[in-house]
């Protein structure tokens, strides 16, 4: 029997931005069915709607053969649909038996009836096999086990089907093989689950069948054993406009930046940078591919010097950056256009002005005594809007009321004119309009040809990260798994499958192109 | 030190704790729902200058202190109202009520009586009675210090044992407590958090309402210009020492109660009285400063650990 179907959903954001195109998907009464697709592909929207967090603008959802209306997470739970979320919703401070029976508490003469709690807790875990002590409390617990108190709280309000997404993302090996065993479990207690994950041999030993989301669109659904993954990852990744961008081959100068050995464990206590070297020379993009969390975000700030690494060595212009602070690391020559631009790029409510001079209002040259330059900055600025195409009302408008396109060319313009010969770019077009993308790459490339700095571009987007980049590297668990000396030659399905981890270059295959 | 010296000194701890553990637990129930309550001391004032009016209007003690009561809670109200329906800033609008309240008082008072300073000439007003324990009475020592008080002195240590039940055991002293947690979490599973909201800022009014009555109705018995005088600030201190549980506030206005009563003595003596006055205070900091290093020690090696 069909548990649940979504019939040709389309959702379109306010700010217009269609993230599902007409996608119809269905799921069985005792199935794991993968939901898979590249960062950005619309998996999360398309959850979030069955979900009812956010409502589609045309499609219709059936829950066991019958039309429902989901405008509620509390409605989706009504009707059997359970979420897990990437990021927990629980009470560290309560236990496990608190946290899975929360607004649902049994009661005895008007007190919280914590024995009984404990008790249908318990024994749901125990069914289950998931091993959890009831009277612990959540704050104790491994990330492997919170995982199953979510799935808990899931199961005893009635789900039948459970979205799980990208639930492995969390978990050491070990947890993994043990949360498919349960999972597998529930599958033959006729239960339901959407399995969302970037992990195609995941995919491949858990599900029965997949869906491929692409670029918003759907790309159909496959039963898992007629298809490798290989052919997956086929029908994941690719590139359905195919940009191009004129530029000639680099000629590479001297080294700029040096990254050796550079190894990171984050708070967790995961190994999110391992080993990492490479080389960037004056007048060459290097571009960094791979899926999103596989260690990028700590590298751009590992060598900008926003966090700091276990061992290692980066150095910029010859001077190893270990221990700098970020304005004596900028001075030597770096500038970075981050990812997130609303907390690192910019300050939402500074002006426009104060956002473009933000790396320079304290040189000398612009200052008047003790004073800052009113009349340089503002010249200054004009001078950014105007070579940037910056529209803003006025350059002392508060950047937030700016488009996204145009914040990012205000970071953009300051980065790109700070005087530095190096650049880190994180996601800079992410989420900008398709004009102000095409003028960040171009610009991009014409810095590093005309001006011969030396560029790190960090990329999810395919399109980007093939045309702009010269030489090309694939980041993979914080590790460089593949190199391809000229990038925009590089075949996009054997990109992808050195991406999802299907295949990985030797140390020799690699030499000389790091 | 003579036996009656000592008696009358633990005499006087208990009776200045009574509106310190007042304010502490209406601190701690907004502390559990995770907000910030500065406002006990305007809770407080409300309650003392209601209960005063209303108790020498009808000439019965027990009207006047449920209108305190009733006085507190609508301050709570109002916080709520302002800052989950009118969505004002926490802390910018119990700035604004606690300088309105202190001037509001004042204006009510003149209004009704002619007074601006106090109304023990104008409204004869009635205090609530003081409660001899039989039994306990007559023990040396401790029963000069535990029996005899006014009856809002055991209504402290009773709200303090209520309260830590109800946040406890019972299911919305649960979800109180959830909101104040990860209030997404709570909603997740459909629990209004507004709703929780109102809850605590309308107990939280009434703890502080009825500390107000013990102010003008006991400690004093008539209501005096600001004579809340940063008790709900101290009570706010002695939650956030505890993590605001309701016990453990109780126990930690008893330290600031000694620390009033030590200043009390002081003042008989000839030591400056500027410096006396400013000793709960100064407790207050040290005490705060000693328990966050204590905290952030603790925090340190279970981080290492
Ligand atoms: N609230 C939002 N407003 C506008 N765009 C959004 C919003 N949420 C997501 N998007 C965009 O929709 C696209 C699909 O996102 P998402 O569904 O999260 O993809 P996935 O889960 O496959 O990575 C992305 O390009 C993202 O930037």
């Amino acid at each position: 029997m069909e548990a649940l179907k979504m019939e040709n959903i389309t959702k379109i954001y306010p700010n217009g931005f269609v993230a599902n195109k007409g996608i119809t998907f269905s799921v069985q009464q005792g199935e794991i069915h993968a939901l898979v697709g590249e960062n950005g592909a619309g998996k999360t929207t398309l959850m979030k709607v069955l979900f009812g967090m956010e409502q589609p603008q045309e499609g219709a959802i059936y829950v066991n053969e019958k039309k429902v209306k989901i405008s509620s997470p509390l409605e989706a739970i009504e009707l059997g649909v359970g979420m897990v979320h990437q990021h927990f919703m629980l009470l560290p401070s309560m236990t496990v038996a608190q946290n899975v029976t929360l607004g649902m508490e049994p009661r005895k003469n008007g007190l919280v009836d914590t024995q009984k709690a404990v008790q249908i807790t318990q024994e749901m875990s125990d069914k289950y096999r998931f091993g959890l002590d009831a009277t612990a409390r959540v704050g104790d617990l491994s990330v492997g086990l919170m995982q199953k108190v979510e799935i808990l709280k899931a199961l005893i309000r009635g789900a039948k089907v459970l979205i799980l997404d990208e639930p492995t993302a969390v978990l050491t090996p070990q947890e993994t093989r043990e949360l498919f065993e349960q999972l597998k479990l529930l599958r033959t207690e006729g239960h339901s689950v959407i399995f969302i994950s970037h992990k195609l041999e995941e995919v491949m030993e858990l599900c029965d069948n997949v869906t491929v989301l692409r670029h918003g669109y759907c790309n159909g659904t496959h039963p898992i054993s007629e298809l490798d993954a290989a052919g997956i990852s086929r029908l994941m990744v690719g590139r359905d406009v195919v940009l191009k961008i004129e530029k000639e081959d680099p000629k590479p100068g001297k080294p700029i930046l040096e990254v050796r050995n550079l190894t990171r464990t984050n708070a967790e206590g995961k190994k999110t940078l391992n080993d990492v070297s490479f080389t960037i020379h004056e007048g060459e993009v290097l571009g960094i591919a791979g899926v999103e969390g596989n260690g990028q975000s700590d590298l751009s700030d590992s060598i900008s010097g926003m966090v700091s690494y276990d061992s290692g060595t980066v150095k910029l212009n010859g001077k190893d950056l270990k221990g700098m602070k970020i304005v004596d690391i900028r001075s030597a020559g770096m500038s970075v256009i981050p990812e997130d631009r609303m907390t690192v790029g910019c300050v939402n409510d500074l002006s426009v002005q104060d956002n473009a001079i933000a790396d320079r209002f304290d040189k000398k040259e612009n200052m008047n005594g003790i004073f800052l330059d009113k009349k340089k900055a503002k010249s200054i600025t004009d001078a950014l809007i105007k070579e940037f195409e910056i529209s803003c009302d006025s350059q002392d408008e508060a950047i937030r009321f700016l488009s996204g396109g145009n914040i990012q060319k205000v970071v953009v313009a300051r980065e790109f004119t700070s005087g530095a010969n190096f650049v880190v770019a994180n996601q800079p077009t992410r989420g900008v309009d398709v004009g102000t993308a095409e003028m960040i790459r171009k610009y991009l490339v014409r810095q590093t040809r005309e001006k011969g700095i030396g560029s790190l571009l960090i990329s999810a987007d395919l399109n980007e990260i093939l045309e702009v980049s010269d030489r090309l590297l694939v980041m993979r668990q914080g590790r460089i798994v593949a190199a391809f000396p000229k990038a925009n030659v590089v075949d996009v399905d054997e990109l992808g499958e050195y991406m999802l981890g299907i295949r990985t270059m030797t140390a020799q295959e690699m030499e000389g192109v790091l | 030190m003579n036996i009656r010296l000592i008696t009358s000194f633990g005499f006087s701890v208990l009776r200045l704790s009574t509106p310190l553990i007042f304010a502490a637990l209406s601190a701690a129930v907004c502390q559990k729902a995770g907000l910030f309550n500065m406002a006990a001391e305007s809770m407080m004032l409300w309650g003392a200058l209601i209960g005063v009016i209303v108790s020498g209007a009808t000439h019965s003690a027990l009207i006047g202190f449920l209108a305190a009561v009733l006085a507190g809670a609508v301050t709570g109200v109002l916080i709520w109202v302002a800052t989950v329906k009118g969505k004002a800033d926490l802390m910018l609008a119990q700035i604004a009520i606690n300088l309105a309240s202190s001037g509001g008082t004042i204006f009510l008072l003149f209004a009704l009586t002619g007074e601006k300073s106090n109304s023990a000439v104008a409204i004869k007003s009635l205090a609530l009675p003081k409660i001899a324990i039989p039994g306990l009475k007559s023990v040396p020592v401790i029963g000069p210090i535990l029996s005899g008080h006014n009856i809002l002195t055991y209504g402290a240590i009773v709200a303090a044992i209520l309260l830590s039940i109800f946040i406890r055991r019972t299911k919305t002293g649960l979800h109180i407590r959830a909101v104040g947690e990860n209030p997404h979490a709570a909603e997740s599973v459909g629990i209004s958090v507004p709703r929780i909201y109102l809850l605590a800022w309308t107990l939280s009014g009434i703890l502080g309402g009825i500390g107000g009555a013990f102010m003008s109705m006991g400690y004093l018995t008539s209501f005096t210009k600001d004579m809340v005088a940063g008790r709900g600030y101290i009570g706010l201190s002695a939650s956030s020492m505890v993590g605001g549980s309701p016990i453990g506030a109780m126990f930690c206005a008893l330290i600031f109660g000694v620390a009033d009563a030590v200043s009390n003595q002081l003042q008989l003596t000839n030591a400056p009285a500027d410096l006396v006055l400013m000793l709960p205070y100064i407790v207050t900091i040290v005490v705060l400063v000693v328990i966050s290093v204590i905290n952030y020690n603790r925090a340190n090696r279970k981080a290492k650990a």
